[in-house]
């Protein structure tokens, strides 16, 4: 493609054609599955089928006669050491709890793994396990909050008393309760939000295999967190870290659901380590869907007092999230209740609160980080006591929120948290006037005329992306992420290979990042390249999460390439016996300001690598350098309002998405195409969350989604097009001015929408305040029948 | 213990496959589906999986031209077609893109591109088919098949400029291999 404009400088900000689409396009990405080594061997999970037991025998050796079967090995066999998720709290707020790879004595979620079979293909290994005879001592199954809290519940590890994983109170504002004795408005909302899959639509996978040259057991998997799965791999499997070595190929997308480790790959690993063979693992969607990390099913409970201006006074919530049956690598069960009770408070000026968060274990299948983790849920909370505060003090939606806004930067917030600058209020106003201009407010007013029900729903949040270390440290994680180290390489020919440690998997890296070095060095972006997801190549990294990839992984890149600049130029002036400072950096080549001095690229690189003796003392060959970027305060905050227009039909209870507006404001946005792309993707699958997705369990813990029959995906009838508007305010705390942009979307979705929803119920009186939001509950409240929703 | 599949398998069948327009003869067991030939025998990657019951469409291939569902359809069963995968678009089968594929870069229609061989082929064969369809008739056949990163909006946008292009340059005799398509 010709797209390889030479950078003057100006790529940054540019919709540059991606780097990546032409092998995706032609069929020649290699994900996963691709691979295919001599000799490999393919893997397939005897799973649990009950909920919740002791596991009286697990005979596997009719498995073994199965024609194609190589090998199956259960808990015992491998002797691996369990993945164990730790927050540095006292065991009063947090208890950890053991995961072991393949279950030993009990298991705790219908499609827990027991043992793994090894075949010579993925057919061979699914007929091996119908010959496995797993004996259940069954007991109860804890299925909900409420059963897990029960006095007498059983307990599903036995060390967390009442099931409860996390229990933290992180805020209390002093003489918050006289503030509410005393407020002229006080509302409650109790929301729920359903158990949803991140669901990528490449299914988690790995192939391992032993490399005997290089002594090195290489996985190569489908993680957003490469260095993380090494760490586990080589503690489960009792190796040096340098034995084992991780490599991501293209990635199907991954949403959290691949940025925690999961117990399948490591037990193929093992798998490969004993036989000495390839293992390929590919998971299936069935449990995909059923047994894969869940996320979102949490609870809320939460009060506001307002002035009778509407200004918010304070907040009292209870955070209650079901984390399922165990705590997930590295984040651990704290990561939805941690995010809810630091950044509830969000983009409103919030002068008392008090929170407390909890993580619940039950006999589901565990839950793990996914896009928005949690923001999506309080920023339905706060959306909600601000829409139902309006109507009790009959103000405008819009305007309630105009008045409560954070303003002034920095913030320091109630929940001590210093926010960058961002444009709360510009980007609501101008949310609204976008959709005032379209003219929804007259459709609507006519609609209503004619008997049909429109509604306009908004939400405005911002959202932490750039979390360095110091942030996650509040956090008390074990494993503290923040940090990135990129390194970049010139070689003899003049062309660039750099690093990140983070891990592109739909984002665009390969193209966003090239851009950031391109316009650092001068240089054609042709002549500059990324590699990321391997362990062996990359010192560290934490991978991609939290919107983080070019906020703090992009920052580091263009530190990196800076320092390679200034080498470039020292080398230059060194030849021309000038300082560094007269030398500049142009189209490929230093030259020396108000002279006719040129070295390109090449050259320098020749001298560098090939000629060292030319080198002045203190300057080492190779062009090779690296750096590390950190944030050092409490992060960098995107943020965006989102508006939905919805018609909600009488006969069958659906809910139409008519319009849909973002105003996003990321910061610099190295490509807004790319941007975009992020936030309608985001807002694709927080339209899923608040309509369509859900995973329930029946009475014996059973999922109910086990295909995409029983597991609603929206498709493009059900995704409307998405205007958007870019605001951009650059960030003073990132060296690209980047904030992240990856999440947005997904947070801002669900509340815009319940509130569309609520605006179009307004007639009948009836307010829902749970997701996903069926057609029946639709239906019920437009022909006043009873809310299903206390129900629930 | 295990051997090599294609000598002690039971019950194997050879089996000959249209792709691309080459031959193939493959030994393989009865039950494998097309898109598990295609993918692991042929080692033809770029078709993929994304659910094997026939919904995300993933693994759309074209079989005598025609959008089908390579999950569904056992090997055995496309013997004597004409089958295409997206490895076929390539102009000269692994250089230039076509222009539904560039479509596809121009206009974003792609992320993670776990989803895109599947959209590409089933545009294919839909354009064919139906050059003259609407905005809204692509958003319809959009929806048969599923995408977890774009919120489909460009992908119907893509489509629908190529579909665009497509008749503008076919209104007059034309021999780009996009104009040979209708
Ligand atoms: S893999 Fe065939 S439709 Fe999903
Ligand atoms: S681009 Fe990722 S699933 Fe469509």
């Amino acid at each position: 493609m010709s797209n390889s404009p030479v950078s003057d400088g100006k790529l940054v900000g540019k919709a540059v054609r991606r780097r990546e689409d032409p092998r995706l396009l032609a069929g020649r990405g290699r994900f996963v599955d691709d691979i295919a080594l001599p000799g490999m061997l393919h893997a397939q999970f005897v799973r649990s089928t009950v909920a919740h037991a002791e596991l009286s025998s697990v005979d596997v050796s009719a498995v073994r006669d199965v024609p194609g079967v190589v090998a199956v090995f259960t808990a015992e066999d491998l002797e691996l050491g369990d993945i164990v998720a730790q927050l540095g709290r006292p065991l009063s707020e947090f208890v950890p709890t053991a995961m072991p790879v393949l279950a030993r004595d009990k298991v705790r979620y219908v499609g827990e793994p027991i043992a793994i079979v090894v075949a010579r293909d993925a057919y061979a290994a699914e007929d091996g396990l119908e010959a496995a005879k797993v004996s259940y001592a069954t007991l109860p199954p804890v299925l909900s909050e409420e059963a897990a809290f029960a006095d007498g519940a059983p307990l599903v590890h036995a060390e967390a008393a009442r099931n409860t994983l996390v229990d933290v109170s992180l805020f209390a504002t002093e003489g918050i309760d006289g503030i509410f004795d005393a407020a002229p408005c006080v509302v409650e909302v109790d929301t729920r939000t359903g158990r949803q899959n991140a669901l990528p639509l490449e299914t988690r996978g790995a192939v391992a295999h032993w490399d005997d040259r290089e002594e090195q057991l290489v996985v190569h998997t489908c993680t957003q967190i490469p260095h993380q799965v090494r760490t586990v791999a080589s503690r489960c499997l009792r190796l040096d870290e340098r034995a084992v070595r991780v490599v991501v190929p293209d990635m199907g997308g991954g949403f959290g659901q691949k940025c925690v480790v999961g117990r399948e790959e490591i037990a193929a690993a093992a798998a490969a380590l004993r036989l000495r063979r390839p293992v390929k693992w590919i998971e299936d969607r069935k449990d995909a869907l059923s047994a894969s990390f869940l996320a979102r099913e949490q609870h809320y409970r939460a009060r506001a007092a307002f002035d009778a201006e509407g200004r918010i006074l304070a907040l009292d919530a209870d955070v209650v999230c079901d984390m399922g049956a165990y705590s997930c690598y590295p984040f651990t069960a704290g990561i939805e209740p941690l995010m809810a009770s630091a950044e509830m408070p969000g983009v409103y000026k919030l002068p008392a609160y008090r929170v407390r968060g909890r993580a619940v274990t039950t006999n589901k299948a565990p839950t793990g980080p996914y896009r928005g983790v949690s923001r999506p849920q309080y920023v339905m909370v706060m959306e909600r006591l601000f829409e139902r505060a309006a109507r009790r003090l009959a103000l405008d939606p819009v305007e309630i929120r105009r008045r409560n806004v954070i303003t002034e930067f920095p913030y320091k917030g109630v929940n001590g948290i210093t926010y960058d600058p961002g444009s709360y209020l510009e980007s609501l106003n101008l949310c609204e006037r976008s959709v005032r201009e379209e003219g929804w407010y007259e459709k609507q007013a006519a609609a209503a005329a004619e008997g049909r029900h429109i509604g306009i729903g908004y939400s405005c949040f911002s959202e932490r992306t750039g979390y360095g270390s110091a942030a996650f440290a509040q956090r008390k994680m074990q494993v503290v992420p923040g940090f990135d180290i990129s390194e970049v390489r010139m070689d003899t020919s003049g062309a660039v290979t750099f690093t990140t440690g983070t891990m592109n998997h739909g984002q665009s890296h390969e193209t966003t990042m090239a851009q950031i070095v391109a316009d650092e060095l001068a240089l054609d972006i042709a002549k500059v390249r990324l590699h990321q997801g391997d362990t062996d190549r990359i010192t560290y990294g934490f991978g991609t999460f939290a919107s983080r990839s070019i906020t703090i992984g992009g920052s580091a890149v263009r530190l990196a390439a800076a320092k390679l600049g200034d080498k470039l130029c020292a080398i230059a002036a060194s030849r021309w016996g000038v300082a560094p400072e007269e030398v500049e950096l142009t189209e490929g080549a230093a030259r020396r300001r108000n002279a006719q001095d040129v070295l390109t690229y090449e050259e320098i690189a020749d001298i560098a690598y090939l000629r060292a003796h030319l080198l002045p003392k203190d300057i080492e060959p190779g062009l090779s350098v690296t750096a590390t970027f950190d944030v050092f305060n409490d992060g960098t905050f995107s943020n965006a309002t989102h508006a939905c227009v919805v018609e909600l039909h009488a006969g069958t209870g659906q809910v139409e998405i008519l319009r849909y507006v973002c105003v996003e404001d990321c910061g610099v946005a190295i490509n807004p195409q790319v941007v975009e792309g992020q936030c309608r993707g985001g807002i694709a699958q927080g339209i899923a969350g608040a309509l369509f997705e859900q995973v329930t369990y029946d009475a014996q813990g059973e999922p109910s989604a086990t295909g995409f029959m029983d597991y609603k995906v929206p498709t493009a009838h059900e995704i409307p097009d998405v205007l958007i508007h870019h605001l951009e305010t650059p960030c003073a705390f990132t060296e690209t001015g980047a904030k992240g942009a990856g999440e947005g979307g997904t947070i801002g979705a669900p509340a815009a929408v319940l509130n569309a929803v609520n605006d179009a119920l307004r007639p009948t009186g009836v307010e829902l305040d749970h997701t996903p939001i069926t057609p029946e509950t639709v239906h019920r409240a437009l022909n006043g029948a009873p809310s299903l929703e206390s129900s629930s | 213990m295990n051997t090599d599949p294609v000598v002690t398998h039971p019950d194997l069948q050879l089996i000959t496959l249209d792709v691309n327009g080459e031959r193939h003869d493959v030994i393989t067991e009865p039950r494998r589906t097309l898109v598990d030939v295609l993918r692991h025998e042929l080692r033809l990657t770029g078709t993929h999986v994304g659910c094997e019951h026939g919904i995300c469409g993933a693994c759309t291939v074209l079989v005598d031209e025609r959008p089908v569902r390579a999950c569904l359809m056992f090997a055995a069963q496309a013997e004597g077609s004409s089958i295409r995968t997206v490895e076929s678009l390539s102009e000269d089968g692994g250089g230039e893109l076509n222009d539904l594929q560039r479509a596809f870069s121009e206009h974003h229609a792609l992320q993670c591109g776990f989803c895109t061989p599947g959209f590409l082929m089933l545009a294919e064969g839909f354009l064919a088919e139906r050059p003259d369809a609407t905005k809204e008739e692509i958003r319809e056949v959009v929806a048969s098949n599923l995408c977890r990163c774009t919120g489909y909006q460009t992908i119907v946008e893509a489509i629908d400029a190529c579909a665009t292009t497509r008749r503008r340059t076919c209104a007059t005799p034309c021999d780009s291999p996009a104009g040979k398509e209708h």
